[in-house]
């Protein structure tokens, strides 16, 4: 190119990845564009329903309690995975994640404590005062103060690469289609969870029940494009974090609100009333995030969790109503569950309980004994009406497959080499570090740790 | 009590709040609304006088319109303060009168108590227009006229506020009792709490900064024109109580000098109900109309309006004391304080005592 390129950096996405690198590039001295592909109401991708960043800290803080040291962090990463992952990378991330909270507060975040009923993320997740939405509000004023161009409803539809070298994107605005050049591409659009049609390639009609819990712009073309342009990918199309939520939830953008809490407190059955898991299994924390993926092969892609009159003000309220019946015959028949499978499943349950002590705050020794699947803790026999039920479907929250990156957040093409001006950050790399299960507030850590280092990065090429 | 439509629309709103809670640590709204799991008439009023209307929550939240469940709590609560403002009011039928048209209610108010002061002080007519540099208010309304008229409306605005106060109380008693509560905090301690909470508007910077005005602009002129407008109100009335004291306990009558307590008290008082009602009115011009309109038929306007008039004569009376004007001065600052000592109960000036008992209950509680 002869001609100067009218941004140093163009950063494809709107979401915490974006904005950080948007910010640490404009920090730089770079002159930036956020292409966001969502209206202004709706900026802020998956982040808008976050609350929360993992995050390593050596002394208690103002709003962290005790400490979260990098081999413990670690630690916690590999059990949730439970396989191999990225070590350089996940240390990098978990090392930065000490220094975001200082950055995150100079750029107008504001923290709070741990919020009700979530206190054991006390010590090791930092809360956003107001979540998600609130801190995006905090990046994207910052980014308006620091002369950042933001373009809202800019739909990226082309990439365009000569070899490893990142030229220009596509960008359909106010309907029209126009190049924007750049020196350096941030690429932080997220993951293809809102892609219906992809995520149907992938699970086949399952994928037609799935509940997309966040933003409907996550269709990830920009990802799509990179790969077609020869980058190299990481992770599985099927792995995700996907949890269980109301079957009534909106196809789209439920957010945090259509999660259901009661699933350790009942028996949780599919739709021929037959349950298939073990509900107590673990502290519910940890458990929350394999629920999705359990409930996607289940028939028709549905399950129902049941608890008596005894557990039904022991979990968070639903923001939709219980499906309530006097006895298990008759829930049935409104669930148009088996009526004499769904009985007999209960009353197996019902035998196989053995006494013990409740304790909803730890492992109990509350479980059962001679039945298929067990069920380890907090059994209790589902025997005082009335009886409540919450249809569930699987509620896919983020896609792990993703653009493999090195420690420098460089994209790196087919061939083994990184390109030459191509960065991603967020959501569209976190396959680097996520296999397939879920540690919560990771996918901030993620998204700031590497959002910041593909700004910086994004930036220092441009100065070149 | 609150409208069917505004219950349900409030119902469904709060229960998304609870299934989320990510604005559990702006306000005391949340940490409240937490505590219960339905949401009645009560309930909703109690919340409802817990609001600053401040529109963080709105602001933070990911379920604000557009998006399909359209939460607004700032505006929902807005709609219901001012519901209940109306639906506690005594006698109900002024209450009425006065949501439904402030404006008109007050003009005819106060145009009923100028003709009344006019036709008092026209016993002695050559009063109302001498420019006798005495000073003498009471030539112009007779001191007996001016305790009996004033004795009886703050008597009667004093009783309706109790009989409106002491029905709220009871309401919010009988909202949902929350399931982990256990017993309610000593009245002494949410006493205390709930009184200093009002008195240093805590709320309006509960988290350690002030509170939004639009999206990431915070600025603190809210709150410090409402302690120019409160601790204005309040120097006033110490003024005017202390001028009470020195005329029947002391002997001492009106005009006070300029450096005695009262007219000291006064000054000071009223220099705050000029800057804060007005800085309040003008704050109002630049609010985000999706925060709701708390006015009903001006009920804010009014109140502020009533406040600074009251100031602007009474500081005018106080300059102009010794001139020709004194007497037409002396009947119109007479007659803006009767009204607005009459409106008292139906106007915005409510909010502190249900506030005051919505944050007595909160204490309690928590």
């Amino acid at each position: 190119m002869t001609q100067k390129p009218e941004y140093d950096v163009a950063v494809i996405g709107g979401g915490n990845a974006a904005l950080c690198a948007a910010i640490t590039a404009r920090r730089a001295g770079a002159r930036v564009i956020v292409l966001e592909r969502a209206p202004r109401d709706f900026r802020g991708g998956n982040s808008r329903h976050t609350r929360n960043f993992r995050c390593l800290h050596t002394t208690p803080g103002e709003y962290l309690t005790g400490v979260y040291g990098e081999d413990e962090f670690l630690s916690d990463l590999h059990s949730v995975n439970g396989g191999a992952i990225d070590d350089t990378l996940a240390r990098l991330a978990i090392g930065q994640s000490a220094n975001c909270p200082e950055w995150m507060a100079r750029e107008g975040v504001r923290f709070q404590a741990a919020l009700h009923g979530t206190l054991q993320l006390g010590r090791t997740n930092l809360f956003f005062l107001g979540g998600g939405k609130a801190l995006m509000n905090s990046y994207y004023a910052s980014a308006e103060r620091l002369g950042i161009d933001v373009l809202y409803d800019a739909d990226v539809v082309g990439l365009h690469l000569a070899g490893d070298r990142f030229e220009s994107v596509d960008v359909a605005w106010d309907r029209r289609v126009r190049p924007i050049h750049a020196a350096s591409v941030v690429i932080a659009s997220g993951g293809f969870e809102a892609n219906l049609d992809w995520l149907h390639e992938v699970w086949g009609d399952a994928a037609d029940n799935f509940i997309v819990r966040g933003t409907p712009y996550n269709t990830g073309v920009p990802l799509k494009r990179m790969l077609e342009a020869g980058a190299q990918s990481v992770g599985e199309p099927h792995e995700c974090h996907a949890i269980a939520v109301d079957a009534r939830a909106p196809k789209f953008d439920g957010g945090i609100v259509t999660r259901l809490d009661c699933i350790p407190l009942g028996i949780v059955v599919n739709s021929l009333g037959q349950r298939f898991y073990d509900e107590g299994e673990d502290v519910w924390p940890k458990r929350y995030a394999i629920w999705g993926k359990l409930i996607a092969r289940q028939p028709g892609q549905i399950a129902y969790s049941i608890v008596d009159a005894k557990s039904a003000n022991a979990f968070m309220p639903s923001v939709y109503p219980p499906i309530v019946a006097n006895s298990i015959p008759e829930l049935a028949r409104q669930l148009t569950v088996p009526s004499g499978t769904l009985q007999s499943t209960v009353d197996a349950f019902n035998r196989a309980v053995r006494p013990g002590t409740l304790n909803l705050g730890g492992l109990d020794d509350c479980r059962t004994e001679g039945l298929t699947p067990e069920k380890t803790h907090w059994a209790q026999r589902l025997d005082t009406s009335p009886f409540w039920a919450y249809p569930l479907r699987p509620g896919i929250t983020f896609t792990y497959l993703g653009l493999k990156v090195d420690e420098r957040t460089r994209v790196m093409m087919s061939d083994g080499h990184p390109a030459a001006n191509v960065y991603a950050a967020g959501e569209v790399m976190a396959g680097n570090v996520l296999l397939r299960g879920y540690l919560a507030g990771f996918g901030m850590t993620i998204g700031t740790v590497f959002g910041r280092i593909a700004g910086e990065e994004a930036a220092r090429h441009a100065e070149r | 009590m609150l409208n069917d439509d505004l219950v349900r629309r409030g119902r469904q709103t709060l229960t998304v709040c609870n299934a989320c809670r990510y604005c559990e640590q702006y306000c005391p709204v949340f940490p409240a609304l937490e505590r219960r799991r339905t949401f009645d008439a009560e309930d909703l009023t109690y919340l409802a006088n817990l609001c600053h209307n401040c529109g963080e929550c709105l602001y933070a939240c990911q379920f604000a319109p557009p998006h399909e469940f359209g939460i607004n709590v700032p505006m929902v609560l807005a709609e219901a303060r001012t519901q209940s403002y109306e639906a506690y009011a005594w006698p109900f039928a002024l209450g009425r009168a006065f949501a439904s048209s402030a404006f008109r209610t007050t003009l005819a108010a106060l145009t009923i108590v100028v003709s009344m002061l006019v036709l008092v002080s026209l016993a002695s007519p050559e009063a109302l227009w001498s420019s006798d540099a005495s000073a003498n208010f009471y030539g112009v309304i007779p001191h007996a006229a001016m305790v009996t008229l004033f004795g009886a409306v703050s008597l009667f605005a004093l009783i309706a506020m109790a009989i409106s106060g002491s029905r709220f109380w009871r309401d919010l008693r009988r909202g949902d009792v929350p399931s982990s509560a256990g017993a309610l905090a000593p009245a002494s301690i949410s006493l205390r709490s709930a009184v200093r909470d009002a008195f240093t508007l805590r709320h309006l910077h509960g988290t350690g900064r002030d509170c939004t005005s639009n999206l990431e602009v915070r600025l603190p002129w809210r709150r410090w024109f409402h302690h120019c407008t409160f601790y204005g109100f309040l120097l006033c009335m110490a003024s005017t109580t202390i001028a009470a004291i020195y005329h029947s306990v002391f002997g001492w009558h009106a005009p006070y000098a300029y450096s005695s307590l009262p007219v000291l008290l006064g000054a000071a008082g009223g220099f705050g109900l000029l800057v804060g009602p007005l800085g309040l009115a003008a704050l109002r011009q630049t609010r985000d109309p999706a925060l709701g309109h708390e006015e009903n038929g001006g009920l804010d306007t009014v109140f502020l309006a009533l406040l600074f008039l009251t100031s602007l004569t009474g500081l005018a009376l106080l300059v102009l004391r010794h001139g020709a004007v004194m007497g037409p001065l002396l009947v119109l600052h007479l007659a803006v304080v009767l009204v607005l000592l009459l409106t008292l109960p139906y106007g915005k000036f409510v909010h502190g005592l249900y506030r005051v008992l919505a944050l007595i209950r909160y204490h309690g509680e928590h």
